[in-house]
Protein backbone atom coordinates (compact mmCIF):
# COMPACT_ATOMS: atom_id res chain seq x y z
CA UNK A 1 0.00 0.00 0.00
CA UNK A 2 1.04 3.45 -0.64
CA UNK A 3 1.12 6.00 1.76
CA UNK A 4 -0.23 9.51 0.54
CA UNK A 5 1.53 13.27 1.49
CA UNK A 6 1.33 13.71 5.43
CA UNK A 7 0.09 10.10 6.71
CA UNK A 8 1.85 8.42 8.87
CA UNK A 9 4.37 6.30 7.35
CA UNK A 10 4.27 2.49 7.85
CA UNK A 11 6.68 0.59 9.31
CA UNK A 12 7.74 -2.79 8.26
CA UNK A 13 7.16 -5.06 11.92
CA UNK A 14 10.56 -7.00 11.51
CA UNK A 15 12.50 -3.38 11.88
CA UNK A 16 13.03 -2.07 15.60
CA UNK A 17 10.06 0.70 15.69
CA UNK A 18 12.63 3.86 16.90
CA UNK A 19 12.66 6.92 15.23
CA UNK A 20 16.43 7.84 14.21
CA UNK A 21 15.01 11.47 11.96
CA UNK A 22 11.86 12.73 12.12
CA UNK A 23 11.18 15.71 9.47
CA UNK A 24 7.82 17.76 10.13
CA UNK A 25 6.54 20.83 7.60
CA UNK A 26 10.30 21.86 6.33
CA UNK A 27 10.43 24.08 3.63
CA UNK A 28 13.22 25.52 1.77
CA UNK A 29 13.14 28.06 -0.89
CA UNK A 30 16.48 29.86 -3.17
CA UNK A 31 14.37 33.10 -4.35
CA UNK A 32 11.52 32.38 -6.28
CA UNK A 33 12.41 28.64 -6.19
CA UNK A 34 10.59 26.57 -3.69
CA UNK A 35 12.22 23.31 -3.47
CA UNK A 36 11.23 21.73 -0.28
CA UNK A 37 6.95 22.76 0.65
CA UNK A 38 6.37 20.78 3.97
CA UNK A 39 8.38 17.85 3.54
CA UNK A 40 7.39 15.04 6.00
CA UNK A 41 9.21 12.04 6.57
CA UNK A 42 10.31 9.42 9.24
CA UNK A 43 13.29 7.41 9.19
CA UNK A 44 13.04 3.98 11.19
CA UNK A 45 16.15 2.23 12.75
CA UNK A 46 17.53 -0.06 10.28
CA UNK A 47 15.37 1.43 7.51
CA UNK A 48 17.06 2.33 4.25
CA UNK A 49 15.16 5.14 3.08
CA UNK A 50 16.09 5.96 -0.37
CA UNK A 51 14.51 9.84 -1.85
CA UNK A 52 13.69 9.42 -5.52
CA UNK A 53 13.17 12.59 -7.61
CA UNK A 54 14.21 14.56 -10.20
CA UNK A 55 17.39 16.40 -11.04
CA UNK A 56 17.06 19.53 -8.98
CA UNK A 57 13.92 18.69 -7.21
CA UNK A 58 15.85 19.50 -4.15
CA UNK A 59 16.61 15.73 -2.93
CA UNK A 60 20.42 17.20 -2.28
CA UNK A 61 18.92 19.97 -0.54
CA UNK A 62 16.83 17.86 1.79
CA UNK A 63 19.84 16.17 3.44
CA UNK A 64 21.61 19.20 3.58
CA UNK A 65 19.12 20.29 5.36
CA UNK A 66 19.33 17.12 8.04
CA UNK A 67 22.99 17.62 8.35
CA UNK A 68 22.92 21.33 9.41
CA UNK A 69 24.67 22.60 5.61
CA UNK A 70 21.83 24.30 4.82
CA UNK A 71 19.04 25.96 7.34
CA UNK A 72 15.64 25.28 6.65
CA UNK A 73 13.38 28.41 6.86
CA UNK A 74 10.47 26.16 8.65
CA UNK A 75 10.20 23.19 10.26
CA UNK A 76 11.86 20.50 12.50
CA UNK A 77 14.40 17.95 11.59
CA UNK A 78 14.50 15.86 14.77
CA UNK A 79 18.04 13.62 14.46
CA UNK A 80 18.25 11.35 17.57
CA UNK A 81 15.95 13.33 19.25
CA UNK A 82 17.43 16.85 18.79
CA UNK A 83 16.11 19.79 16.42
CA UNK A 84 19.23 20.60 14.11
CA UNK A 85 17.89 24.23 13.10
CA UNK A 86 18.29 24.89 16.77
CA UNK A 87 21.67 23.53 17.30
CA UNK A 88 24.48 25.97 17.66
CA UNK A 89 27.66 24.41 16.50
CA UNK A 90 29.39 22.42 19.73
CA UNK A 91 26.07 20.68 19.59
CA UNK A 92 25.70 20.16 15.87
CA UNK A 93 29.17 18.75 16.01
CA UNK A 94 28.19 16.34 18.57
CA UNK A 95 25.01 15.01 16.35
CA UNK A 96 27.54 14.72 13.02
CA UNK A 97 29.55 12.35 14.53
CA UNK A 98 26.99 10.08 14.70
CA UNK A 99 25.57 11.02 11.25
CA UNK A 100 27.58 9.94 8.03
CA UNK A 101 27.35 12.14 4.82
CA UNK A 102 28.91 11.04 1.66
CA UNK A 103 28.96 13.94 -0.65
CA UNK A 104 27.98 13.37 -4.17
CA UNK A 105 31.64 14.40 -5.55
CA UNK A 106 32.63 12.60 -2.70
CA UNK A 107 34.41 15.64 -1.19
CA UNK A 108 38.45 13.61 -0.47
CA UNK A 109 40.73 16.29 0.39
CA UNK A 110 43.15 16.80 -3.15
CA UNK A 111 45.95 18.27 -1.11
CA UNK A 112 46.07 15.11 1.68
CA UNK A 113 47.01 11.19 1.20
CA UNK A 114 44.16 9.04 1.80
CA UNK A 115 45.63 8.23 5.05
CA UNK A 116 45.29 11.86 5.78
CA UNK A 117 41.85 12.44 4.31
CA UNK A 118 40.88 9.22 6.91
CA UNK A 119 42.16 10.64 9.67
CA UNK A 120 40.65 14.18 9.30
CA UNK A 121 37.37 13.48 10.66
CA UNK A 122 39.04 11.24 13.59
CA UNK A 123 41.12 13.99 14.38
CA UNK A 124 38.57 17.21 13.94
CA UNK A 125 35.99 15.61 15.71
CA UNK A 126 37.83 15.80 19.20
CA UNK A 127 37.47 11.84 19.53
CA UNK A 128 40.73 11.44 21.80
CA UNK A 129 41.64 8.47 20.40
CA UNK A 130 45.44 6.90 20.72
CA UNK A 131 47.92 6.85 17.09
CA UNK A 132 47.72 3.03 17.35
CA UNK A 133 43.99 3.00 17.59
CA UNK A 134 43.44 5.81 15.42
CA UNK A 135 45.96 3.73 12.78
CA UNK A 136 43.21 0.34 13.87
CA UNK A 137 40.24 2.47 12.78
CA UNK A 138 41.85 3.72 9.52
CA UNK A 139 43.02 0.18 8.71
CA UNK A 140 39.75 -1.39 9.43
CA UNK A 141 37.93 1.62 7.76
CA UNK A 142 39.75 0.89 4.32
CA UNK A 143 40.07 -3.29 4.53
CA UNK A 144 36.07 -3.06 4.91
CA UNK A 145 36.05 -1.38 1.75
CA UNK A 146 38.72 -3.69 0.23
CA UNK A 147 41.09 -0.53 -0.52
CA UNK A 148 43.80 -1.72 2.45
CA UNK A 149 46.71 -0.63 -0.34
CA UNK A 150 45.76 2.78 -1.43
CA UNK A 151 46.34 4.04 2.28
CA UNK A 152 49.10 6.51 0.73
CA UNK A 153 48.04 7.36 -2.18
CA UNK A 154 47.05 10.79 -3.11
CA UNK A 155 43.30 11.05 -4.10
CA UNK A 156 44.14 12.01 -7.74
CA UNK A 157 45.87 8.58 -8.56
CA UNK A 158 42.58 7.16 -7.42
CA UNK A 159 39.96 5.85 -10.23
CA UNK A 160 36.00 7.28 -9.52
CA UNK A 161 34.68 3.95 -8.43
CA UNK A 162 38.14 4.26 -5.71
CA UNK A 163 37.53 7.81 -5.12
CA UNK A 164 33.73 6.60 -3.76
CA UNK A 165 34.83 3.47 -1.77
CA UNK A 166 37.55 5.64 0.22
CA UNK A 167 35.13 8.36 0.46
CA UNK A 168 32.51 6.08 2.20
CA UNK A 169 35.12 4.75 4.11
CA UNK A 170 35.81 7.91 5.92
CA UNK A 171 32.22 8.50 6.35
CA UNK A 172 32.50 4.75 8.34
CA UNK A 173 35.27 5.77 10.23
CA UNK A 174 33.17 7.21 13.20
CA UNK A 175 31.50 4.77 13.03
CA UNK A 176 27.99 6.49 12.88
CA UNK A 177 24.07 5.61 13.55
CA UNK A 178 23.17 7.13 10.48
CA UNK A 179 24.42 7.61 6.81
CA UNK A 180 23.10 10.16 4.58
CA UNK A 181 24.65 9.20 0.92
CA UNK A 182 24.30 11.88 -1.80
CA UNK A 183 23.86 10.04 -4.93
CA UNK A 184 26.22 7.68 -4.38
CA UNK A 185 26.06 5.77 -8.04
CA UNK A 186 26.30 8.73 -10.07
CA UNK A 187 28.89 8.83 -12.17
CA UNK A 188 29.69 4.91 -12.06
CA UNK A 189 29.40 2.81 -14.70
CA UNK A 190 26.91 0.05 -13.82
CA UNK A 191 29.07 -2.31 -12.75
CA UNK A 192 30.65 -0.41 -9.65
CA UNK A 193 27.55 1.14 -9.17
CA UNK A 194 26.45 -2.26 -8.44
CA UNK A 195 29.78 -3.32 -6.21
CA UNK A 196 28.90 0.27 -3.87
CA UNK A 197 25.15 -0.37 -3.81
CA UNK A 198 26.16 -3.75 -2.62
CA UNK A 199 28.79 -2.48 -0.10
CA UNK A 200 26.62 0.16 1.41
CA UNK A 201 23.88 -3.46 1.73
CA UNK A 202 27.21 -4.89 3.35
CA UNK A 203 28.25 -2.04 5.54
CA UNK A 204 24.74 -1.17 7.05
CA UNK A 205 24.47 -4.57 8.22
CA UNK A 206 27.38 -4.86 9.67
CA UNK A 207 27.38 -1.51 11.93
CA UNK A 208 23.90 -1.34 12.16
CA UNK A 209 23.23 2.01 10.57
CA UNK A 210 20.05 3.57 9.27
CA UNK A 211 20.69 5.60 6.36
CA UNK A 212 18.88 7.86 3.41
CA UNK A 213 20.10 7.56 0.11
CA UNK A 214 19.30 9.96 -2.55
CA UNK A 215 19.38 8.79 -5.50
CA UNK A 216 17.80 8.30 -9.62
CA UNK A 217 19.88 5.16 -10.41
CA UNK A 218 17.47 2.29 -10.93
CA UNK A 219 19.28 -0.41 -9.81
CA UNK A 220 21.19 1.48 -6.57
CA UNK A 221 17.24 1.96 -5.95
CA UNK A 222 16.10 -1.23 -6.35
CA UNK A 223 19.32 -2.83 -4.22
CA UNK A 224 19.58 -0.57 -1.31
CA UNK A 225 15.94 0.75 -1.04
CA UNK A 226 13.85 -1.07 2.30
CA UNK A 227 11.42 2.22 1.60
CA UNK A 228 10.63 4.74 -1.29
CA UNK A 229 9.78 8.28 -0.20
CA UNK A 230 9.24 9.80 -3.54
CA UNK A 231 9.99 13.84 -3.88
CA UNK A 232 7.69 15.45 -6.17
CA UNK A 233 6.87 19.66 -6.14
CA UNK A 234 8.82 19.62 -2.94
CA UNK A 235 6.42 17.25 -0.94
CA UNK A 236 6.99 13.90 -0.22
CA UNK A 237 4.53 12.98 -2.69
CA UNK A 238 4.15 9.05 -1.57
CA UNK A 239 6.01 6.20 0.52
CA UNK A 240 6.12 2.63 -0.34
CA UNK A 241 8.62 -0.15 -1.24
CA UNK A 242 9.67 -0.59 -4.49
CA UNK A 243 7.27 -3.48 -5.35
CA UNK A 244 4.45 -1.09 -4.48
CA UNK A 245 5.68 1.57 -5.87
CA UNK A 246 6.54 0.26 -9.24
CA UNK A 247 2.89 -1.14 -9.56
CA UNK A 248 1.58 2.12 -9.10
CA UNK A 249 -1.16 3.59 -11.24
CA UNK A 250 -0.50 7.49 -10.25
CA UNK A 251 1.21 8.66 -13.73
CA UNK A 252 3.53 10.83 -11.73
CA UNK A 253 5.28 8.07 -10.05
CA UNK A 254 4.73 5.44 -12.59
CA UNK A 255 7.11 7.96 -14.39
CA UNK A 256 9.84 7.03 -12.67
CA UNK A 257 9.31 3.27 -13.04
CA UNK A 258 9.19 3.88 -16.49
CA UNK A 259 12.56 3.25 -18.55
CA UNK B 1 14.99 44.02 -11.69
CA UNK B 2 18.39 42.97 -13.10
CA UNK B 3 20.97 45.37 -10.77
CA UNK B 4 23.15 47.29 -12.69
CA UNK B 5 27.04 46.88 -12.54
CA UNK B 6 26.89 50.02 -9.82
CA UNK B 7 24.87 48.12 -7.44
CA UNK B 8 26.48 44.93 -8.14
CA UNK B 9 29.89 46.52 -7.07
CA UNK B 10 27.99 48.08 -4.07
CA UNK B 11 26.71 44.84 -2.93
CA UNK B 12 30.08 43.13 -3.53
CA UNK B 13 31.87 45.89 -1.07
CA UNK B 14 29.20 45.30 1.43
CA UNK B 15 30.13 41.24 0.88
CA UNK B 16 33.63 41.55 1.14
CA UNK B 17 32.80 43.86 4.32
CA UNK B 18 30.80 41.43 6.52
CA UNK B 19 33.57 38.73 4.97
CA UNK B 20 35.81 40.70 6.50
CA UNK B 21 33.94 41.07 9.96
CA UNK B 22 33.38 37.54 10.29
CA UNK B 23 37.57 37.15 10.10
CA UNK B 24 37.49 39.36 13.21
CA UNK B 25 35.11 37.61 15.22
CA UNK B 26 35.97 34.17 14.73
CA UNK B 27 39.60 35.24 14.37
CA UNK B 28 39.66 35.19 18.68
CA UNK B 29 37.61 32.25 19.34
CA UNK B 30 38.81 29.43 19.87
CA UNK B 31 39.65 26.74 18.52
CA UNK B 32 43.25 28.00 17.39
CA UNK B 33 44.44 25.95 13.78
CA UNK B 34 47.97 26.53 14.44
CA UNK B 35 49.04 24.03 12.76
CA UNK B 36 47.44 24.57 9.66
CA UNK B 37 48.14 28.37 9.82
CA UNK B 38 51.92 27.56 9.90
CA UNK B 39 51.51 25.41 7.12
CA UNK B 40 50.06 27.88 5.10
CA UNK B 41 53.18 30.21 6.19
CA UNK B 42 55.21 27.94 4.86
CA UNK B 43 53.34 27.88 1.80
CA UNK B 44 52.55 31.62 1.72
CA UNK B 45 55.97 33.08 3.00
CA UNK B 46 59.08 30.14 2.21
CA UNK B 47 57.84 29.07 -1.05
CA UNK B 48 57.25 32.88 -2.61
CA UNK B 49 61.01 33.81 -1.17
CA UNK B 50 62.85 33.26 -4.36
CA UNK B 51 59.68 34.73 -6.91
CA UNK B 52 59.83 37.82 -4.51
CA UNK B 53 64.17 38.10 -4.34
CA UNK B 54 64.69 37.68 -7.68
CA UNK B 55 62.28 40.58 -8.68
CA UNK B 56 63.57 42.34 -6.04
CA UNK B 57 67.14 42.72 -6.95
CA UNK B 58 66.38 42.94 -10.52
CA UNK B 59 63.83 45.95 -8.92
CA UNK B 60 67.07 47.53 -7.90
CA UNK B 61 69.41 46.97 -10.86
CA UNK B 62 67.00 48.33 -13.07
CA UNK B 63 65.89 51.63 -10.55
CA UNK B 64 69.54 52.67 -10.46
CA UNK B 65 70.32 52.21 -13.71
CA UNK B 66 67.93 53.96 -15.11
CA UNK B 67 68.11 56.95 -12.40
CA UNK B 68 72.05 57.47 -13.17
CA UNK B 69 71.74 59.53 -16.47
CA UNK B 70 69.26 62.41 -15.02
CA UNK B 71 71.63 62.65 -11.96
CA UNK B 72 74.86 62.79 -14.03
CA UNK B 73 73.08 65.71 -15.78
CA UNK B 74 72.54 67.45 -12.59
CA UNK B 75 76.01 66.48 -11.38
CA UNK B 76 74.91 64.95 -8.20
CA UNK B 77 75.67 61.27 -9.42
CA UNK B 78 77.30 60.84 -5.76
CA UNK B 79 73.75 61.40 -4.80
CA UNK B 80 72.41 58.12 -6.35
CA UNK B 81 72.37 55.95 -3.48
CA UNK B 82 70.77 58.37 -1.58
CA UNK B 83 68.28 58.54 -4.17
CA UNK B 84 67.60 54.45 -5.40
CA UNK B 85 67.44 53.71 -1.69
CA UNK B 86 64.87 55.86 -1.02
CA UNK B 87 62.28 55.12 -3.40
CA UNK B 88 63.35 51.43 -3.20
CA UNK B 89 62.29 51.40 0.52
CA UNK B 90 59.70 53.71 0.29
CA UNK B 91 57.80 52.57 -2.40
CA UNK B 92 59.13 49.79 -4.84
CA UNK B 93 60.01 47.02 -3.01
CA UNK B 94 56.50 46.86 -0.81
CA UNK B 95 54.19 47.50 -3.86
CA UNK B 96 56.06 45.21 -5.96
CA UNK B 97 56.33 42.57 -3.28
CA UNK B 98 52.61 42.87 -2.59
CA UNK B 99 51.87 42.85 -6.64
CA UNK B 100 53.98 39.76 -7.34
CA UNK B 101 52.06 38.26 -3.94
CA UNK B 102 48.88 39.05 -5.05
CA UNK B 103 49.45 37.42 -8.70
CA UNK B 104 50.74 34.01 -6.69
CA UNK B 105 49.52 33.86 -3.14
CA UNK B 106 45.75 35.85 -4.40
CA UNK B 107 44.99 33.56 -7.06
CA UNK B 108 46.48 30.63 -5.82
CA UNK B 109 44.00 30.79 -2.69
CA UNK B 110 41.46 31.73 -4.86
CA UNK B 111 41.60 28.77 -7.10
CA UNK B 112 42.35 26.65 -3.75
CA UNK B 113 39.38 27.54 -1.79
CA UNK B 114 37.19 27.82 -5.01
CA UNK B 115 37.44 23.71 -6.06
CA UNK B 116 37.13 23.00 -3.05
CA UNK B 117 34.22 25.04 -2.93
CA UNK B 118 33.24 23.42 -5.85
CA UNK B 119 34.36 19.99 -5.57
CA UNK B 120 31.70 19.97 -1.65
CA UNK B 121 35.49 19.65 0.24
CA UNK B 122 34.46 22.82 2.50
CA UNK B 123 30.77 21.31 3.65
CA UNK B 124 33.20 18.06 4.10
CA UNK B 125 35.13 19.65 6.47
CA UNK B 126 32.33 21.38 8.18
CA UNK B 127 30.32 17.97 8.52
CA UNK B 128 33.88 16.46 10.00
CA UNK B 129 33.92 18.94 13.10
CA UNK B 130 36.12 21.60 11.77
CA UNK B 131 34.67 24.92 11.07
CA UNK B 132 35.69 25.90 7.68
CA UNK B 133 36.38 29.41 8.18
CA UNK B 134 38.31 29.46 10.89
CA UNK B 135 40.30 26.33 9.52
CA UNK B 136 40.60 28.03 6.03
CA UNK B 137 39.83 31.50 5.73
CA UNK B 138 40.94 32.90 9.31
CA UNK B 139 44.56 31.06 8.76
CA UNK B 140 45.37 31.81 5.39
CA UNK B 141 44.61 35.74 6.01
CA UNK B 142 46.71 36.01 8.91
CA UNK B 143 49.76 34.05 7.51
CA UNK B 144 49.82 36.55 3.84
CA UNK B 145 49.31 39.59 6.48
CA UNK B 146 52.54 38.09 8.54
CA UNK B 147 54.28 36.93 5.85
CA UNK B 148 53.89 39.65 3.33
CA UNK B 149 55.91 42.09 5.48
CA UNK B 150 58.40 39.99 6.25
CA UNK B 151 58.86 39.35 2.92
CA UNK B 152 58.80 42.93 2.06
CA UNK B 153 61.67 43.53 4.35
CA UNK B 154 63.65 40.82 2.50
CA UNK B 155 62.60 42.73 -0.52
CA UNK B 156 64.13 45.80 0.56
CA UNK B 157 67.11 44.64 1.18
CA UNK B 158 68.07 42.91 -1.71
CA UNK B 159 66.97 45.47 -4.17
CA UNK B 160 69.30 47.78 -2.13
CA UNK B 161 71.63 44.97 -3.08
CA UNK B 162 70.70 45.27 -6.51
CA UNK B 163 71.20 49.13 -5.90
CA UNK B 164 74.69 48.63 -5.07
CA UNK B 165 75.36 46.59 -8.34
CA UNK B 166 73.41 48.83 -10.28
CA UNK B 167 75.72 51.78 -8.88
CA UNK B 168 78.47 49.77 -9.58
CA UNK B 169 78.18 49.29 -13.26
CA UNK B 170 79.43 52.82 -14.22
CA UNK B 171 80.88 53.98 -11.72
CA UNK B 172 82.75 53.12 -8.25
CA UNK B 173 81.17 52.81 -5.30
CA UNK B 174 82.87 50.89 -2.26
CA UNK B 175 80.78 48.67 -0.21
CA UNK B 176 80.93 50.30 2.56
CA UNK B 177 80.46 53.71 1.03
CA UNK B 178 77.11 52.84 -0.36
CA UNK B 179 75.88 51.18 3.08
CA UNK B 180 76.49 54.22 4.85
CA UNK B 181 74.49 56.61 2.35
CA UNK B 182 72.18 54.19 2.44
CA UNK B 183 71.50 54.22 6.19
CA UNK B 184 72.43 57.88 6.63
CA UNK B 185 69.17 58.60 3.81
CA UNK B 186 66.32 56.46 5.70
CA UNK B 187 64.97 57.31 8.78
CA UNK B 188 62.77 55.24 10.85
CA UNK B 189 59.76 57.61 9.15
CA UNK B 190 60.91 55.74 5.75
CA UNK B 191 60.59 52.75 7.07
CA UNK B 192 58.41 52.36 9.82
CA UNK B 193 55.44 53.25 7.53
CA UNK B 194 56.58 51.52 4.11
CA UNK B 195 56.41 47.70 6.31
CA UNK B 196 53.30 49.22 8.37
CA UNK B 197 51.49 49.51 5.01
CA UNK B 198 52.66 45.51 3.72
CA UNK B 199 51.01 43.90 6.75
CA UNK B 200 47.68 46.14 5.13
CA UNK B 201 48.53 44.86 2.01
CA UNK B 202 48.79 41.14 3.24
CA UNK B 203 45.46 40.98 4.92
CA UNK B 204 44.11 42.88 1.35
CA UNK B 205 45.63 39.79 -0.61
CA UNK B 206 44.66 37.22 2.28
CA UNK B 207 40.91 38.42 2.27
CA UNK B 208 40.02 38.77 -1.12
CA UNK B 209 41.60 35.55 -2.07
CA UNK B 210 39.71 33.72 0.64
CA UNK B 211 36.48 35.67 -0.12
CA UNK B 212 36.66 35.05 -3.97
CA UNK B 213 37.78 31.32 -3.44
CA UNK B 214 34.46 31.15 -0.46
CA UNK B 215 31.94 32.28 -2.81
CA UNK B 216 33.01 30.44 -6.13
CA UNK B 217 30.35 29.29 -8.27
CA UNK B 218 29.93 25.90 -9.28
CA UNK B 219 32.16 24.60 -12.10
CA UNK B 220 35.47 24.43 -13.08
CA UNK B 221 34.97 27.95 -14.76
CA UNK B 222 33.42 29.35 -11.59
CA UNK B 223 37.22 28.60 -10.14
CA UNK B 224 39.03 30.49 -12.85
CA UNK B 225 36.80 33.88 -12.47
CA UNK B 226 37.40 33.72 -8.50
CA UNK B 227 41.40 32.75 -9.24
CA UNK B 228 41.17 35.77 -11.59
CA UNK B 229 39.14 38.24 -10.02
CA UNK B 230 40.96 37.40 -6.66
CA UNK B 231 44.31 38.89 -8.41
CA UNK B 232 42.57 41.83 -10.44
CA UNK B 233 41.15 42.89 -6.58
CA UNK B 234 43.83 42.38 -4.91
CA UNK B 235 46.31 44.24 -7.13
CA UNK B 236 43.69 47.06 -7.32
CA UNK B 237 43.33 47.17 -3.59
CA UNK B 238 47.10 47.18 -2.78
CA UNK B 239 47.28 50.26 -5.12
CA UNK B 240 44.14 51.96 -3.39
CA UNK B 241 45.87 50.96 0.09
CA UNK B 242 49.26 52.41 -1.04
CA UNK B 243 47.47 55.85 -1.89
CA UNK B 244 45.95 55.84 1.54
CA UNK B 245 48.72 55.12 3.51
CA UNK B 246 50.68 58.10 1.68
CA UNK B 247 48.38 60.35 2.03
CA UNK B 248 48.40 59.69 6.22
CA UNK B 249 52.37 59.70 6.49
CA UNK B 250 51.91 62.77 4.67
CA UNK B 251 49.71 63.76 7.07
CA UNK B 252 51.63 62.60 9.78
CA UNK B 253 54.21 64.43 8.38
CA UNK B 254 56.53 61.41 8.49
CA UNK B 255 57.42 61.99 4.99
Amino acid sequence: MIAETNSEPKVNSDTENKTVIQIRNLSKSFGENHVLRDFNMDLNKGENIVVLGKSGSGKSVLIKCIIGLIKPETGTIKVLGQNIPDLNREDLDKIRVKVGFLFQSNALYDSMTVRENLEFPLRRHSVQKSNEKENDLIMEALTNVGLAHTIDLMPSELSGGMKKRIALARTLILKPEIILYDEPTTGLDPITGKEISNLMNELAKKYNTSSIVISHDLNCVKRVASKIAMLIDGKCYAQGSYEELEKSTDPKIKHFFEL
Amino acid sequence: MKSSGFRKFLSETGDIARFTGRFFTELFKPRFEFAEFFRQCYFIGYKSLPLVAITAFIMGLVITIQSRPTLVEFGAEAWLPKMVSVSLVREIAPVITALICAGKIGSGIGAELGSMKVTEQIDAMDVSGTNPYKFLVVTRVMSTTLMIPILAVLADAVSLYGGFLGTNIRGVCSWDLYWNQVFDTLTYGDVIPSIAKTFLFGFAIGIIGCYKGFNSSKGTEGVGQSANSAVVISSLLVFVLDLLAVQITDLLQLT
